[in-house]
């Protein structure tokens, strides 16, 4: 080497040095959040979505108007080890005390292996998997959505003028035909030759296949469609542009297609958010398992759009009422599956509340009226 | 890097072997031949001072330009820079959280660089870290009540094995068929991906994962642990033991001399007799057990059971590393620790100066175009000429 060579690494050394302290007095240091309660939220896309991860983020932004709460957010964030470096991260870094790592794939093994380690932080997880033997710093809640889309199905039902719907699904797994059975037989209340053609498009978000899905529907004659993947953005742009109506799911995607937009199943996250927050910063104890619908306040409905008539609306707002009240049973035998078997018994009733129902859970069936059938 | 394309590849021998004046004119046209372009830097002279100054260079310029674009986007571009020293290397915990996200793209980062030896472009290196996945949950849910040292080694086996036979895959279908090896290795990304799908949700599902599709456990007592002290798993030591090792295979063994030979000059490599289809599947199938290694060790050492989540991205994000190294192994592990602390960094951007997490990926792209550019300033810089003439 060269001197000259030598002498010029010395000078960048000292040019990297004296950048790195003016860096360092021009900011002020972090600020000390000693009297406010932080809560982080993960979502697992983007939290603009218009679907599973924008219902969360609305969640997050309802805690942020609270007093003495600074609220932590981060997104796109995979399930595997990123999810436990951002969990550690809020708390070692930021002082989370209560965190939020929303999607159904966090718990396990990743909340289920850090809960242990910090023991003083409440880890709250949307899917309703708590056990009795996991660690009780955790909280699982879940919402029985598919009543929303019950409800989705009775103004479905009111408003096709062919009888024929439509449902894009991700995968063929419980929660996803929980909601199309319940769509359906909301439907078939109403019309009983409606029918559903579901198309299964094999992942959470699968946006050009989800377009797909849903042209394909409408050019075999269905005129309302709903869905259930992590952004219904395009499914419901697809099928407004179609001139079909839309029932929307996971949050309001009446924004994207006033006109065409019908109603739709949305998570009440934004009131259970904050009171979960509040019995938090008040040391109340939250519970473990967390699980219910329209009564227990899980979910809402979205406000109705312009094509949906009187009758339907009353209909619907009945139906609702009951749920409401807990009078209500979706799955009541006799129900019989798409290839005639009977599947609920007649006198059966799988009921939506807190103590789950095995056969609920495991939901492996179609009703009668769904067009599709499950990979065996 | 190409430049030889499939046609020369499946070529037969230079027909009338043996007749001298045959051989003489096919030299000629080897020697007429334009070459690829001479590679610099690592593979071809240019001083290491250089090799290592010429990337710092384009770092630092992206960095500033990535300051542009927060300012343009609103927020101080300081505060930017102080987070990302805080979350990358700031604190003991920041310093693993990188080495932990570093872990695996040394390993997938390989995939690619090691065919690019031979003068094969395999992008498949996502398709392989989840075919290794897929296979080391198989070896392992068969092995649940085997000792946990003959479980972890089946796994290896496994995991390496269905990397390779990945990668190779595409190398033969080069070699004997003349398809392109970069579309086919991305293509078969897909299949792999639709593989693991059916499996975890069909024969391979553990029927109690209801709402996740997943395999049953390998068992958490099988898994791979930590490296004593830390939190960071062993994978980063295989990671850069492997980049090591590779780095001598190509550099200073017989073997690797041939293979650069071929990736340099197909002709000149046919033409001295080197068994060039044995080379390409060699270059292949480690390069594919490289990506399968990552993916057993990050179903061993983090996820425990198969499922759609294997599709981490760490694939793709290997592409980037092998191109920012400059397909150089050694050089595989500052890049893959720099992207690492980029992704550590990224969460401490969201949380408190409110970028969206597509800031860190504007950041990779910005050095990705930095570091392609910075290629045509080697050799041209005076100070290094002189510093060369004066070596």
């Amino acid at each position: 080497m060269t001197e000259q060579t030598i002498s010029r690494r010395r000078v960048l050394g000292g040019v990297a040095l004296g950048a790195g302290a003016a860096l360092g007095a021009t900011l002020p240091l972090r600020p000390a959040f000693a009297a406010t309660t932080i809560v982080g939220f993960i979502y697992v896309g983007p939290h603009d979505d218009f679907g599973y991860n924008q219902a969360h983020a609305q969640g997050a932004a309802a805690v942020k108007k609270m007093a003495s709460v600074k609220v932590l957010e981060e997104e796109n964030v995979p399930e595997d080890v990123a999810v436990t470096k951002t969990m550690e991260s809020m708390i070692e870094q930021d002082a989370a005390s209560l965190l939020f790592p929303t999607s159904f794939g966090y718990f396990n093994p990743y909340i289920l292996r850090e809960a242990p380690k910090f023991p003083k932080v409440r880890f709250e997880h949307c899917g309703g998997l708590w056990t009795p033997k996991d660690p009780k710093n955790i909280g699982s809640y879940f919402g029985y959505i598919f009543e929303a889309q019950h409800v989705n199905g009775i103004v479905a039902g009111f408003t096709s003028k062919s009888g024929k719907l439509g449902f894009v699904a991700a995968k063929p797994i419980p929660q996803v035909l929980q909601n199309i059975n319940a769509f359906t037989l909301g439907a078939r209340l109403i019309n009983p030759k409606a029918t559903t053609r579901v198309i299964f498009t094999g992942d959470w978000s699968m946006p050009v296949k989800e377009a797909e899905a849903a042209n394909s529907l409408i050019d075999q004659g269905v005129d309302v469609v709903t869905m259930h993947v992590d952004s219904p953005k395009v499914v419901v742009q697809t099928a407004a542009k179609r001139g079909a109506s839309v029932c929307g799911y996971h949050c309001s995607q009446a924004a994207l297609a006033p006109e065409a937009y019908l109603t739709g199943a949305e998570w009440n996250w934004t009131d259970l958010y904050p009171k979960f927050v509040t019995m938090w910063m008040k040391g109340e104890p939250l519970p473990n398992f967390y699980r219910g619908g329209f009564k227990e306040g899980l979910i809402k409905q979205s406000p109705y759009g312009p094509r949906v008539s009187e009758a339907a609306r009353k209909k619907a707002d009945a139906v609702k009422a009951a749920l409401t009240a807990g009078k209500y049973v979706i799955f009541k035998g006799p129900i019989h599956d798409n290839t005639g078997k009977i599947v609920v018994a007649s006198g059966q009733e799988l009921i939506q509340s807190n103590a789950t129902d095995a056969k609920l859970e495991e939901m492996n069936f179609l009703v009668n009226g769904v067009l599709g059938a499950l990979p065996s | 890097m190409v430049d030889e394309t499939a046609s020369t590849l499946i070529r037969p021998p230079p027909a009338g072997h043996g007749d001298a004046a045959a051989i003489a004119s096919n030299a000629a046209a080897v020697v007429a031949a334009p070459g690829p372009r001479p590679r610099r830097g690592f593979a071809a002279g240019g001083t290491a001072i250089e090799a290592v100054l010429v990337p710092a260079g384009a770092l630092i310029l992206s960095l500033l330009l990535f300051g542009v674009f927060v300012a343009c986007a609103g927020v101080n571009p300081l505060a930017v820079y102080r987070y990302m020293v805080e979350g990358s290397v700031g604190s003991w915990f920041s310093v693993q959280n990188t080495l932990t996200r570093a872990a695996p793209l040394l390993l997938t980062g390989l995939c690619t660089a090691l065919p690019a030896q031979a003068g094969l472009m395999i992008i498949g290196n996502e398709g392989a870290f989840v075919m290794g996945g897929l296979a080391a949950a198989m070896a392992g849910v068969a092995l649940h009540g085997a000792p946990a040292p003959l479980a972890l080694a089946a796994m290896t086996l496994a995991g390496t094995a269905a990397g390779a036979v990945w990668i190779a895959f595409a190398g033969g279908l080069r070699h004997w068929r003349g398809v392109n090896e970069t579309i086919s290795s991305l293509l078969l990304n897909y299949i792999a991906i639709a593989i693991l799908n059916q499996l975890v949700e069909g024969p391979f599902r553990d029927p109690r994962s209801l709402n996740k599709p997943s395999s049953p456990s390998i068992g958490y007592d099988h898994m791979i642990d930590s490296i004593p002290g830390t939190e960071i798993h062993w994978g980063l030591v295989v990671g850069i033991v492997v980049c090591i090792a590779a780095y001598v295979l190509i550099r200073h063994t017989t073997i690797g001399f041939a293979t650069r030979i071929a990736g340099g000059n197909l002709r000149a490599a046919r033409m001295v007799g080197l068994p060039i289809g044995w080379l390409v599947m060699l270059t292949c199938a480690l390069g594919g057990a490289a990506a399968g290694l990552a993916g057993m060790i990050e179903l061993a050492a983090v996820q425990e059971r198969a499922s759609a989540d294997l599709v981490t991205g760490y694939g793709y994000t290997g592409i980037l590393v092998a191109f920012l190294a400059r397909q150089n192994p050694l050089a595989i592990i500052p890049v893959a620790m720099l992207l690492g602390g980029i992704g550590a960094s990224g969460g401490l951007l969201q949380r408190h100066l409110g970028l969206p997490d597509a800031a860190t990926v504007v950041l990779q792209g910005i050095i990705f175009v930095m570091i392609l550019a910075s290629d045509a300033v080697y050799g041209r810089l005076p100070w290094f000429k002189r510093a060369d003439a004066a070596a």
